[in-house]
């Protein structure tokens, strides 16, 4: 200690003036500025199960997109002959050779139904011969479609009837609650299925059932934020100039609810893919012969014991949709709101 | 609290009239007929078959001895099954469903409960991440597909558990674990998150400042204050299991209500589904009442700010 304080000389010299032109040198934030949603994009990069999870969904949203002009063969046409082909990439490819187990016996199934050389069938074809990669390229984008739209609707609904309740306050806000209260104690299949049974079954319907069932969670969110936002400042600031009610809306609540929004619109997409593929599953969703992720498992569950890879390849990409859909919404949430994550 | 409760269940009674009203008369904007053959029907028959059912008077009268009956229990009588009263068929298929949604609960949640410590305690290393793999693929899959794969790899390859038949024990155990699923998954993730909170609160410290080993602690200490909001997502979960059921019970033949649902909505049976719709969000409403008063009874805080609200 001693020895260091001797060694220590301290003069004047050591000493360095700091003029006011210095002092702006060192307090200048050298990088840009982030705004909110840049930051919030930032942490989303660094989440590698968000971001990969993000890229088999671009990649998948693409194919979806491709298959409204093209698909390998047409998905709805039927060729008995070839009925239930198992999967053919190539010769000798394990999986994918086009050769079926039959009785302990391997056969070629691409010989016996004298399919011509050539013709491959990437996952087989099912009871009808049709093409099943095709099918369920258009089943991707159907079940994909019905995410959307469904969520464009609990979007629409969700976000006014929590904006006005929250900004109306009171009676309004009393009255809408209980409503609110009373909706979301009936179990949301039972409405869904209550709606389909009235309408005939198929893409409209099934959206507009979920539509109306589905922008609950999102009312309650907006509301509850709208609460809080509203004793802001700024929004009294607005009032006090006489801006309208619909204006403070869209300019300065809708923007602060953004990432509550965008949150909530993830994982409700999921939740829609969800509910479709168990309607069909259960035979009173999108009706024959159209393909979507669920009258796809539904068809390959009717077999699956002795053609189980007509069932294996749309219960793998309905599972990843989902997968991958859970795990960008968990990284939003964590970008965008980071005190949830510890 | 006690007014509190009167409240809740004044509530509950008007969300079940409104409930059981629209239900009613959603039913009579339906279309299709009750009768498979009517169209091999004469008028006569037809008649008669209406006035059996009370199907020739106005609707206000059906819709007034409709809810006259439910206060009774009565449902009424299902077109389709051999003209059995709904009551009883309810009744006679209510039990394996109660059986396969309890075991799933127990199962789901004891096991989520267990995973969701271990993640929260063990946090940021592997088995922080194995469970929360575990947690998301729970949360990801659809149940349905969770059964179908069960059947194929447990009953269908391995032989281990009968494919699809109701027929003791045995049967139930495939069933509730492609249910307990979903409520594990939840319940994981739940309880992690609590589970890190509490652990760094101030009174865990002071556990282990005096002395007490790391488990114990856990385990007398940090187990019971997470355990307190798990309490809240059983209500979410049940719906899920109910939802879960329909599907579930149809992949593994299990005569339950879940099951008679969806056969019903198939074959028009009017009366069959609105009693059930009536019956799935009774039970709904009553698990969400039982668990928030059970809420505010464990945790007085909420009480306090629930009777302030109110």
């Amino acid at each position: 200690m001693a020895d260091n304080l001797n060694k220590l000389k301290i003069t004047p010299a050591s000493f360095k003036t700091v003029t006011a032109a210095n002092v702006d040198a060192q307090e200048k934030i050298s990088t840009p500025s982030l705004t909110f949603f840049q930051d919030a994009i930032r942490r989303l990069r660094k989440n590698r199960a968000a971001m990969i999870s993000f890229w088999l969904l671009l990649v998948i949203v693409i194919i979806s997109v491709v298959s409204i002009w093209w698909t390998p063969s047409n998905p709805n046409a039927q060729n008995v002959a070839y009925a239930n082909l198992p999967p053919k990439i190539g010769q000798g490819i394990p999986g994918f050779s086009g050769q079926a187990n039959v009785g302990g016996r391997i056969v070629d199934k691409y010989a016996q139904a004298n399919v011509p050389k050539g013709t491959y069938y990437i996952l087989g074809t099912d009871y009808l011969g049709r093409d099943l990669f095709s099918r369920l390229m258009k089943g991707v984008a159907l079940s994909l479609l019905i995410g959307l739209l469904a969520t464009l609707f609990d979007l629409a609904i969700g976000v006014s009837y929590g904006l006005i309740s929250g900004w109306h306050g009171g009676r309004t806000d009393n009255i809408m609650q209980r409503i609110i209260e009373i909706i979301s104690s009936i179990p949301n299949l039972v409405i869904v299925i209550l709606m389909l049974l009235l309408f005939t079954p198929g893409l409209n319907s099934i959206v507009m059932a979920m539509g109306l069932t589905g922008w609950i969670t999102m009312a309650r969110l907006v509301r509850a934020e709208t609460l809080t936002l509203k004793s802001q400042e700024y929004v009294l600031a607005a009032r006090t100039l006489g801006e309208s009610p619909v204006k403070i809306a869209v300019k300065h609540l809708i923007p602060n609810l953004s990432s509550t929004i965008i949150i909530q619109t993830m994982f409700s997409i999921p939740t829609a893919i969800f509910f479709e593929a168990f309607l069909s599953f259960i035979g009173i969703g999108i009706p024959a012969p159209n393909a979507s992720l669920g009258t796809l498992l539904a068809d390959g569950q009717k077999a699956f014991r002795f053609l189980p890879y007509q069932m294996w390849y749309p219960a793998a990409v309905l599972s990843i949709i989902m997968i991958a859909f859970n795990l960008l919404a968990d990284g939003l949430r964590d970008a965008f709101d980071p005190k949830t994550q510890e | 609290m006690g007014k509190y409760i009167l409240k809740r269940i004044g509530y509950l009674i008007l969300t079940l009239f409104i409930i059981a009203t629209a239900t009613f008369f959603l039913m009579k904007l339906m279309p299709g007929s009750p009768y498979a053959n009517q169209a091999k029907m004469t008028t006569e028959q037809i008649k008669i078959m209406d006035q059996q059912y009370g199907l020739n008077k106005p609707v206000y009268q059906q819709y007034w001895l409709y809810m006259a009956g439910l206060l009774h229990g009565d449902f009424g009588t299902s077109f389709q099954f051999n003209n059995q009263p709904v009551s009883y068929l309810i009744a006679s298929r209510i039990g394996p469903s109660m059986q396969i949604g309890l075991q799933a609960i127990i199962l789901g949640t004891g096991l989520g409960i267990l995973l969701g410590a271990i993640a929260a305690i063990r946090k940021n290393t592997w088995v922080d991440t194995v469970a929360t793999f575990f947690a998301i693929i729970g949360r990801s899959i659809p149940n349905f597909v969770f059964a179908v794969i069960l059947q194929f790899f447990l009953a269908f390859k391995l032989g281990l558990f009968p494919i699809a038949l109701w027929d003791g024990f045995s049967s139930s155990i495939l069933p509730t674990i492609a249910l307990a699923m979903a409520p594990l998954a939840t319940t994981a993730r739940f309880m992690r998150t609590e589970m890190v909170d509490v652990l760094n609160s101030d009174y865990i410290e002071l556990a282990r400042a005096k002395g007490n080993s790391p488990w114990q602690t856990v385990a007398k200490h940090a187990l019971r204050n997470s355990l307190i909001p798990v309490v809240t997502i059983i209500g979410p979960m049940a719906v899920d299991l109910m939802v879960g059921s329909m599907v579930v019970e149809n992949i593994f033949s299990i005569p339950g209500i879940g099951e008679q649902f969806v056969k019903s909505i198939t074959t028009n049976d009017y009366p069959t589904i609105m009693g059930l719709t009536i019956l799935y969000s009774t039970l709904l409403v009553v698990v969400i009442l039982i668990v928030d008063i059970l809420y505010g009874l464990i945790d007085p805080r909420i009480r306090l700010s629930s009777e302030v609200q109110n």
